[in-house]
Parts: structure tokens; C-alpha cells; sequence
């Protein structure tokens, strides 16, 4: 299978490249245009800034070949964030693929739980559909780190509590997202990984 | 329901997992990509990889050892010791580190927080604050693994490193460090109020029950803590069905 992660500035691209290694899988990390078009999946990772690395996919012209895409896609974190319609992080435009809006976590006031932002660490996932989940997934804790969301719509493909429900999967066509860092989630997030690659 | 997290802790020195008592003494325990994915079969919610030489004696940061951890482990670790610069943070976060731990480079220079906040998020800096009580609510903070006394205090550098772009904060107390009797719940209880940031409790598990009370009465959001795994103290499925049983709500 000819694995494809999309290279751009933002952080922590090699974790799944890594994670598909202990599954027995390679991909290969490029920006290369043709590459990323012949690949039979497509992995658009990262965790950094939205406003910054939407500039750069734009002036790489990588956010056309994105929409594009016709494989399997899948958006992880911020990859994820990038490819709703508009992120409030910086006032960024997005790739819209998903017509949803990210915005940031409303910490409660008063606070009497302290309740933290960003949402870090493991929570559950439920109400999981779409192919990247299969039914023994619904409930498991999966790694979380982020300061946005996406409210839950027509695309959500799994929920999450925190503070309030929302989406932290999504799913459209050939394009899969989720919130969550399934190559930092243990066996869960293999699970996940593994049910994207059998697509 | 977003879980408490239990955080092995492994100090490295020469490339190998040590722990001292009070930061002192040191005895070597194993491998740390070993250690570490043993504690992730357990169930450790992260890890943290510490190197204790580095600070004082200079020394760069162990690149090559992150690189091994990053291909093993299936969850996440932060990774500290010696980031003065953000070239060190550069080459720890491209070697696969999820988070990097700043300590003293951060008291001394504290526009380093915003710069590595501003490069890489604030997912990845997290601020660790080693404090000794003087009396009451006054902690003073301390640099070089404890050995000097700065003229900051606890609560306002925690504070300070909130607004500055810190993503969590990880609190040692050097007055319960390596002595296991629990941890410093009032001042993380206090921490935990003040701050909008998750809090990483550090320094006194000795028993079971130190990890409910750190939950309950200390409102930490993370648990971390290193001789009472090391040694097999603790077994971390032990301690995780244990919290449990309690009504704290963790990841089995």
C-alpha cells in the first residue's frame, strides 16, 4: 500500500508515521504534489497554529490539492481543524471540507469543577459511526490535546464530552477526521489506525 | 469523562533510568525505552523522560534516545532537561517528543515560555516548577534540580508561565520529593483554583491512597511519580483499579 503523510509546518508529523511502523507500515512524509495524488491513502496530521499553516497550505497551493483528493484522507488534530470551513485560531479560512467552524472551548464561569484548557489527556469517544470505528470502539478513552472544537453536525462520526458534546471524529465522502491522536492512543488508537488502512 | 492521569516519571542519567531521594542520591534502575513501554502496557497515561545531568552540568539534550522512545512507545511523553534554546526544543520535538519540559532555562529567561509557545504551542511547553515551602503560602522557587533559591515565588510564576503561553504546568515540591508521604495537596489545590491550565502534581507518592487524595483534596489533573513504579511498588494496573473503586475517574 503506498501511504502518503502531507509534509507542512506544523509539528509532530513523524508520531504517525512512527505508529504505522509498529503496524508494520511505511509512508512516505512529502509535499510532492504527484505524490500525495498517487498515494492510495493520505494521512494530513499536525498539531501548531491554524491561521499560520492554512497561509502556508495556501502559498504551496497544497489546501487545492487537499480538497481534491479522491483516496481516503485522514485529518488528525489540527489536520482535522484545517479541513473545517473557518478555525477562530487566528480568524482563519479553512479548507471546507467539513462546513463546520472551529471555536474555542468556553471555560465555564464560575468554574467550580476547574475545568482546564486545553482538553489534555485521555476521554472517551461514543456514538461512533462512519467505517474508521467499528461497534467494540463506542467508549473507549482515546488521547486528547486541544483548545478548540468542532460542535457536533451533520458530519460528526464520534462524540466527546467536554465541557459540552462535541464532534471528535468527522466524516465525509473519502475525507475521515478526528480530533484525537489515534498513533498516541495505545491499542485504541491502533485499532483506529488499523480500520483506516483496511479502507 | 476526561480521566486523571498517572505519569511514570523516568529520570535519565548516562541513558539509563535513575531516581534519587531528594534529588541526591542516585541509583540506576534500567533501559528507559524498556521502562517506558512496560509502563504503557500497564497503563501509564504518559510518560515523562527527564535529564537530570543536564541542567547543571550543561549538557545537551539526548536526541537520539527521544528518537528510540518515539518509535516504541504508543503514547505520549514529554521530554526534559537542558532546553535552553528553542533549537533544543526544535530537535526534541522533530526527534518525536510530544512535549518538552522547561525548568530553570525558563526562570532565567522567561520570554523563552512565550517563544516556545509562539513556535510550537502551547500543547507542547510544559512549565515545571521545583518549589520549597518557607512558611504558609510562601514557596519559593528553585533552580538546578533544587540546589539555588530564585527570588520567584510558586503561585505567581505558575501564573506568570500561564499568561506567557505554558500548556501545563508541572509542580515538584522539594519538601515532599523522594520522602512518600504524600503529595503537596494545599498548594496544588490552591494552584489548580488560580490557574486554567492542567496541573502535573510531582514529588511524595508513597502509597495508594496519595493518588486519591492528590485527585480530591489537591484538584490535580495529572499524578506523576517515579521510585514507587520503578521499584514495583505501586503496580500501575493496581493503582488504576484502585482510583477506580474510589470514584476517580481514570482510563482501565
Amino acid at each position: 500500500m503506498n501511504l502518503v503523510i502531507i509534509k507542512y509546518n506544523a509539528g509532530n508529523i513523524r508520531s504517525v508515521n512512527n505508529a504505522l511502523l509498529r503496524l508494520g507500515y511505511e509512508a512516505e512524509i512529502t509535499a510532492d504534489p504527484e505524490k500525495i495524488m498517487k498515494a492510495d491513502k493520505v494521512i494530513f496530521p499536525g498539531v501548531g497554529e491554524a491561521s499560520t499553516t492554512m497561509d502556508y497550505l495556501r502559498k504551496t497551493e497544497l489546501d487545492k490539492l487537499i480538497v481534491d483528493l479522491k483516496q481516503p484522507v485522514l485529518g488528525v488534530c489540527l489536520g482535522m481543524q484545517l479541513m473545517c470551513s473557518h478555525s477562530e485560531e487566528g480568524d482563519a479560512d479553512c479548507l471546507n471540507i467539513f462546513d463546520e467552524k472551529v471555536v474555542k472551548f468556553p471555560l465555564p464561569n464560575p468554574n467550580p469543577q476547574n475545568i482546564k484548557i486545553p482538553h489534555m489527556g485521555w476521554n472517551q469517544i461514543y456514538d461512533v459511526k462512519s467505517d474508521l470505528f467499528d461497534p467494540s470502539l463506542e467508549g473507549e478513552y482515546v488521547y486528547f490535546v486541544h483548545s478548540y472544537y468542532v460542535a457536533k453536525g451533520a458530519d460528526t462520526a464520534a462524540t466527546t464530552d467536554y465541557i459540552l458534546p462535541y464532534s471528535s471524529a468527522l466524516q465525509k465522502d473519502n475525507f475521515f477526521a478526528t480530533q484525537f491522536h489515534p498513533e498516541k492512543s495505545g491499542p485504541v488508537g491502533e485499532r483506529i489506525l488499523k480500520n483506516f488502512l483496511k479502507l | 469523562m476526561l480521566s486523571k492521569r498517572i505519569i511514570p516519571c523516568l529520570d535519565i542519567k548516562n541513558g539509563q533510568t535513575v531516581k534519587g531521594v531528594k534529588f541526591l542520591e542516585i541509583q540506576e534502575v534500567g533501559d528507559p525505552v524498556e521502562l517506558g513501554a512496560l509502563y504503557a502496557e500497564q497503563g501509564a497515561d504518559e510518560l515523562v523522560f527527564l535529564d537530570i545531568t543536564a541542567s547543571h552540568e550543561g549538557r545537551k539534550t539526548f536526541v537520539d534516545l527521544v528518537k528510540r522512545i518515539a518509535r516504541n512507545i504508543n503514547i505520549p511523553f514529554t521530554v526534559g532537561g537542558g532546553i535552553s534554546e528553542l533549537s533544543d526544543a526544535d530537535a526534541l520535538l522533530n526527534a518525536g517528543a510530544d512535549k518538552i519540559s522547561i525548568n530553570s532555562s525558563a526562570v532565567r529567561n522567561p520570554q523563552l515560555i512565550n517563544d516556545m509557545a509562539k513556535n510550537f504551542g502551547s500543547q507542547f511547553v510544559v512549565t515545571a516548577i521545583d518549589a520549597k515551602q518557607q512558611q504558609g503560602d510562601d514557596w519559593v522557587v528553585t533552580v538546578n534540580g533544587g540546589r539555588i533559591p530564585t527570588d520567584k515565588r510558586l503561585f505567581s510564576w505558575a501564573k506568570e508561565a500561564e499568561d506567557r503561553g505554558a500548556g501545563e504546568i508541572l509542580f515538584t515540591s522539594m519538601d515532599h520529593d523522594g520522602v512518600k508521604t504524600g503529595f503537596a495537596n494545599e498548594a496544588l489545590a490552591k494552584l489548580s483554583e488560580e490557574l486554567t491550565i492542567p496541573i502535573i502534581a510531582s514529588g511524595g507518592a508513597g502509597a495508594m491512597e496519595h493518588f486519591t487524595d492528590v485527585f480530591t483534596k489537591g484538584k490535580a489533573d495529572a499524578g506523576l511519580a517515579a521510585s514507587i513504579f520503578h521499584f514495583k511498588e505501586i503496580p500501575i494496573p493496581e493503582l488504576k483499579k484502585y482510583l477506580h473503586a474510589q470514584g476517580i475517574p481514570v482510563r482501565l
